[in-house]
This record gives C-alpha cells, sequence and structure tokens, in this order.
C-alpha cells in the first residue's frame, strides 16, 4: 500500500510555507470559510508516550487541521488526559476548547506501535469517535495523517484530504525532477530527473501512474510510469509533438493532444497506448483537456473563435467540431480542469497583464477570480473539491500555491531551491 | 527521513476579487520591434576547412533560426530565402531528415505555448513543401516555452524566444 521509491537528496527537499488565516495559537476568533462560519476550536493533547516514539503524531494531526484554515488550536496548557475518564469538561470548557483529541500509544515488540485515538465534543461532553490502529513505527506520518482526517469528517463533515499527494516539478538549474510528496510536503521523493524539461504531469485514478510528457528526444512525448516500479512506457510518441495528457475516469484511457494529423487536436488513447483515436477536428488549436468525472465529455482550450477559451465536448466516439464554447469575459482563458463533483471547472484567466485562477459554475456560468497574483498557471482541485492547487511566481521564483475554491484561505509551498511548477494534486487513497 | 525545514503560519486573507471584464492585450507584446533581427549563424570551428554546407558558416544553410512576430505564425519575407535554400538542401538531398522546433515566449499556459510553437514549426514546414522539400524528410514539432533561448523576462528576451529552429537529424 506504501509505495516506496528513493529518497531525493535533502538538499532539494520540499519546504512548504503555509500561508493561513489565522496564526498559530490564534486568540483572535477570524472568520475564514465561507458563508460565516467560524473556525472549530479544538484541543489536541499531546498522546500518551508520543514523545518516546521515533515520531510524535498530536503536531501533525494539529499541522493538518490548521492548514485546512478550519480549525483553531486550543493549548491545552497542563492539562494532560489520555483517557475519557481523565476528562474534566469544564475545564476544556473554560479554556473554550469545542472539540478534544485524547490518545496513547503502545510500542509493542517488533517495532509496531499501537494507536489509540478518541475524538470527544466538549459541549455535549460524548465521544464521538475512536480511531484504533496499530501501524509500524515507520508510517506513523501516515498514521497521523489519517487521524487528522478522521477528525475532519466528523467535525465538518467533508472529506479529509491530508492522506493524499501531490506531484509537480522542481527545477534547479538546468535539472528538472518530477516529485511526489505528500499533501503536507514531507516525503518527497523524484519520481524520475532529467535535463530537459517535464510537464503536465496527471494523476491515474488509482493514484499509481503518472502520466507526464518529456522533452528528453527534442520533442515532447506523452509518458506513463508506474510509480512502485518506476517502469514507464511512451504511450504517446508520434511524429511531431505529442503533450498535454488528461485520465479517463476509469483509468482506462487518456486524452492527449497531438500535431500527427496537422495542428494540435485532442486524441484518445488506450493506457497502454493502443487504440489510437481521434476526438476534436478543428481547424484551430485543441489542447488542454480534462474529462467531467462521469467520462462523458471534457472541457478543452481552444481557438477556434479567434482567442483561446474553454470549451466543451461530448465523447461520441467519432471526430467531432462541435463544441459549446463555456467562457465569454476576456481574451485568454486556458488550463480547464474539471471539479469532482462536475459542477463546476477552474481555469486561469488572463486579467490585463495579470494570469489569475478563477472558478466558474457550470450551471449558473458564474466566474469568480480567486487570486490576484502576476503569473498563476496550472491548476487543479483537490479530492475534496475544497481546495485549487496552482503555479506562481513570487519574486521571480516558481512556488506552488492552494487556494479554498471560495477564494477566502490561501497556502504558499516553495522548495530550498530552484523553481517548482506544474502541480497536480493527487486523488484519495483507494479503501482496501 | 524529515525533509520539511519548516512551517511558517502567516496570516493572510485574501479578499475575492470579482470577475474581470476588462480587455485585454493579447499575450504576447506587440510594441516589439523584432524585424530587424538577424538570422543567427552556427559556431565556426576556426581553420580548418568546413565542406558541410550545413556547417560553412559561408553558407545560407548554417543559419537556423527563423523569427516571428508577436501573436504570429507566419513566416516572414525576410526568412523566405533562408527556408528555400533548407527546402533545396532537402530536395536535393533525399535522404536527409530536419526537425523542426518551434518556440514561444514564456507568458501564458505552457501547453497552450506549445500548441503556438507547433503552429510556428507547421508554418516554416508547409513553406518548406512548397519549394520542394518531401514532407517525409520533416519532422515538425514544439518545445513551446521550455526551452527558451533568451532567459530574461522582457520583451529582447520574448523576441529571441519567438523562433523556430532548424535542426538536421543527427545533429
Amino acid at each position: 500500500m506504501q509505495i516506496r521509491l528513493p529518497e531525493f537528496p535533502p538538499s532539494v527537499a520540499v519546504l512548504f510555507l503555509w500561508l493561513i488565516s489565522a496564526p498559530l495559537h490564534a486568540a483572535l476568533d477570524i472568520e475564514i470559510f465561507g458563508g460565516g462560519a467560524t473556525q472549530i476550536p479544538i484541543a489536541i493533547v499531546p498522546f500518551a508516550a508520543e514523545e518516546k516514539l521515533n515520531q510524535s503524531i498530536t503536531p501533525i494531526v494539529a499541522a493538518d487541521l490548521q492548514r485546512s484554515g478550519l480549525f483553531r488550536m486550543i493549548e491545552p496548557a497542563g492539562l494532560r488526559p489520555h483517557e475519557p475518564i481523565e476528562v474534566v469538561y469544564s475545564e476544556w470548557i473554560n479554556r473554550g476548547a469545542g472539540a478534544l483529541v485524547i490518545g496513547s500509544t503502545t510500542l509493542l515488540p517488533g517495532g509496531q506501535v499501537a494507536l489509540r485515538v478518541r475524538l470527544l465534543d466538549v459541549a455535549k461532553q460524548v465521544q464521538l469517535a475512536t480511531y484504533i490502529e496499530t501501524v509500524p513505527a515507520g508510517q506513523l506520518r501516515a498514521a497521523a495523517h489519517r487521524i487528522a482526517d478522521m477528525i475532519y469528517e466528523k467535525l465538518t463533515g467533508d472529506i479529509g484530504v491530508f492522506s493524499t499527494r501531490i506531484a509537480y516539478v522542481v527545477k534547479e538549474g538546468k535539472r528538472y525532477a518530477l516529485q511526489v510528496a505528500d499533501a503536507d510536503g514531507f516525503n518527497a521523493q523524484s519520481v524520475i530527473e532529467y535535463t530537459e524539461p517535464i510537464i503536465s504531469p496527471a494523476w491515474s485514478p488509482d493514484g499509481k501512474q503518472l502520466a507526464y510528457v518529456s522533452f528528453e528526444n527534442k520533442k515532447p512525448v506523452v509518458y506513463v510510469q508506474t510509480l512502485a516500479t518506476r517502469t514507464r512506457k511512451a504511450v504517446a510518441n508520434f511524429k511531431g509533438s505529442n503533450s498535454a495528457p488528461a485520465w479517463s475516469p476509469d483509468g482506462k484511457r487518456l486524452a492527449v493532444v497531438l500535431s500527427l494529423m496537422g495542428g494540435s487536436q485532442i486524441f484518445l488513447i488506450n493506457a497502454d497506448g493502443g487504440g489510437l483515436q481521434r476526438l476534436s477536428q478543428s481547424s484551430g488549436i485543441d489542447t488542454e483537456p480534462s474529462f467531467s468525472p462521469d467520462g462523458q465529455s471534457i472541457i478543452f482550450t481552444s481557438d477556434r473563435g479567434g482567442s483561446p477559451q474553454i470549451y466543451r465536448m461530448q465523447i461520441t466516439g467519432r471526430a467531432s467540431g462541435t463544441a459549446e464554447r463555456l467562457t465569454f469575459e476576456g481574451s485568454y482563458n486556458v488550463s480547464p480542469h474539471y471539479s469532482q463533483d462536475g459542477k463546476s471547472f477552474t481555469f486561469i484567466h488572463r486579467n490585463g497583464d495579470r494570469f489569475n485562477v478563477a472558478i466558474q459554475d457550470l450551471a449558473t456560468r458564474q466566474v469568480q477570480l480567486l487570486t490576484d497574483s502576476k503569473f498563476d498557471e496550472s491548476p487543479s482541485f483537490a479530492p475534496n473539491g475544497r481546495i485549487i492547487l496552482y503555479a506562481t511566481e513570487v519574486k521571480g521564483r516558481g512556488i506552488l500555491s492552494a487556494v479554498s475554491s471560495d477564494g477566502k484561505t490561501r497556502q504558499q509551498l516553495s522548495t530550498q531551491a530552484g523553481d517548482v511548477r506544474e502541480p497536480a494534486w493527487g486523488p484519495l487513497p483507494r479503501l482496501q | 527521513m524529515k525533509k520539511v525545514l519548516c512551517v511558517l503560519l502567516i496570516s493572510l486573507l485574501s479578499a475575492c476579487a470579482s470577475q474581470s471584464t476588462q480587455p485585454t492585450a493579447e499575450v504576447e507584446d506587440k510594441s516589439m520591434g523584432s524585424s530587424s533581427r538577424s538570422t543567427e549563424s552556427s559556431p565556426t570551428t576556426g581553420a580548418v576547412p568546413n565542406l558541410n554546407p550545413l556547417t560553412d558558416p559561408n553558407s545560407v544553410l548554417s543559419k537556423r533560426s527563423v523569427y516571428f512576430d508577436f501573436d504570429s505564425y507566419s513566416v516572414k519575407d525576410e526568412y523566405r530565402s533562408l527556408v528555400q535554400a533548407h527546402a533545396q538542401y532537402l530536395r536535393d538531398n533525399g535522404s536527409a531528415r530536419t526537425l523542426l522546433q518551434g518556440n514561444t515566449d514564456e507568458r501564458g499556459s505552457r501547453e497552450y505555448n506549445l500548441a503556438l510553437g507547433q503552429r510556428r514549426a507547421d508554418s516554416v514546414k508547409n513553406a518548406m513543401t512548397l519549394s520542394g522539400a518531401r514532407e517525409s524528410q520533416i519532422e515538425s514539432v514544439s518545445l513551446g516555452e521550455e526551452k527558451p533561448r533568451g532567459l530574461g523576462h522582457d520583451e529582447a528576451s520574448w523576441a529571441e524566444n519567438r523562433r523556430v529552429d532548424i535542426r538536421y537529424q543527427g545533429e
């Protein structure tokens, strides 16, 4: 289940700078999420004996929850309950906590660690959830993310994405590395490294493979690489340029952009590179396809109307020149990505001399600009649809940033050295 | 192994900007006058007599770059003779193969720029086939904004990068 890859040298490790709406241990109750919702005040008591482990659990859980922007940490300030019977609720009410997390860790013979965690509702004085797991000591970070997901889901009713991973490209000097890291930036590992550019990484729906475009052979070629084995295959290496891979929701096919038959047009191929089939047919540029969650249609960028705009076309099994134009504001709308619920898409909108992340509701056609930075690129949704990850530039350096889909909370992610770009948020881990 | 050095939490509230409707200029800047740019020659190789016309600096065939105006993919008149010379070479050397690499400046979407670079490479390919080269001798591809020759973030670099490079097999 755990995908293992050779470790990437620490010198180019990812340094994530999270910018969120509340400072650590905020005394202020800043309203940050939509609809006037307030942050949930939560106290997390260090688990019994966790200081004896090679990795403490609760700091990771707290950092995950804080990054979401939906929680405010309450200091336990001397209180150290580990079992429900040790909890004096009035003390937590006095501290302003709405939720309380307690737990214990037990190091077992053979290096396993037994975790027992409880989530308590302070006001109602009831237990909301119990989390019991025995994990190898080397997987305590992953367990901490699962605990954070459990808490997030119980308290917000939404899906937690703390156990997911992200892919991105780091350019340092003349070297390019396609890397995969945990959603909190830890465990960054190189999938491939080259002295030629790599762009457009795309996760397979099962999270086991990455499609990407490499320029190692003097031209763009689409590869699919299996993360666990590092084996890869050129799935689109036709005469001309091959780029912009997008997975179908069932993981069986890819939409790719080929210049094989002239221009830049969208084709479908099987994930093993067979079964080439033309999808779009226009005299203009058709590129950057993204599948709808039901797999029935794609949205893409086309300049068939004179300027790059976003269109939607049905997948009928035949090449088609028919597509519905979706964007009308401005002369440059590119890089569309569907949301997981299929109700909206995110894209890049040129606004004066700025390139910004925007979101458009498919039913109402309403557009909302989510950023006001200068050079935003490559937006895509987190698998719960609440966050959009994108590339941007700060002081001439490429960094990653994430903005909540309502535009109110933002985080920044950068490396120690070099430029980070081309982010793609991986899928939710498959249930075993 | 711990990789992350620090986690900073900084207060940041971003206001939701409302949707913009401001009409804008195209992505490439028309103010640039790149028309005076001369074609680029490949490095000379010293005193050794160079009999390969593709690398002989005195041969037009050693000139390998075709530059484009902003937001344009039509081959300008000043490059017609250069493109025709390469087409003639391909016609005279049936086994020769060329790779045309289109490039764009850095602004905008990487994938869309890849398609724009393809359009420039296709233009040069069309001009060559019209001048007698066989289509099978030519592959037009795009490097988009990924392999800039001009590394600055200004109009001079952008103009340098609106370009198609002509490469021959084996080079």
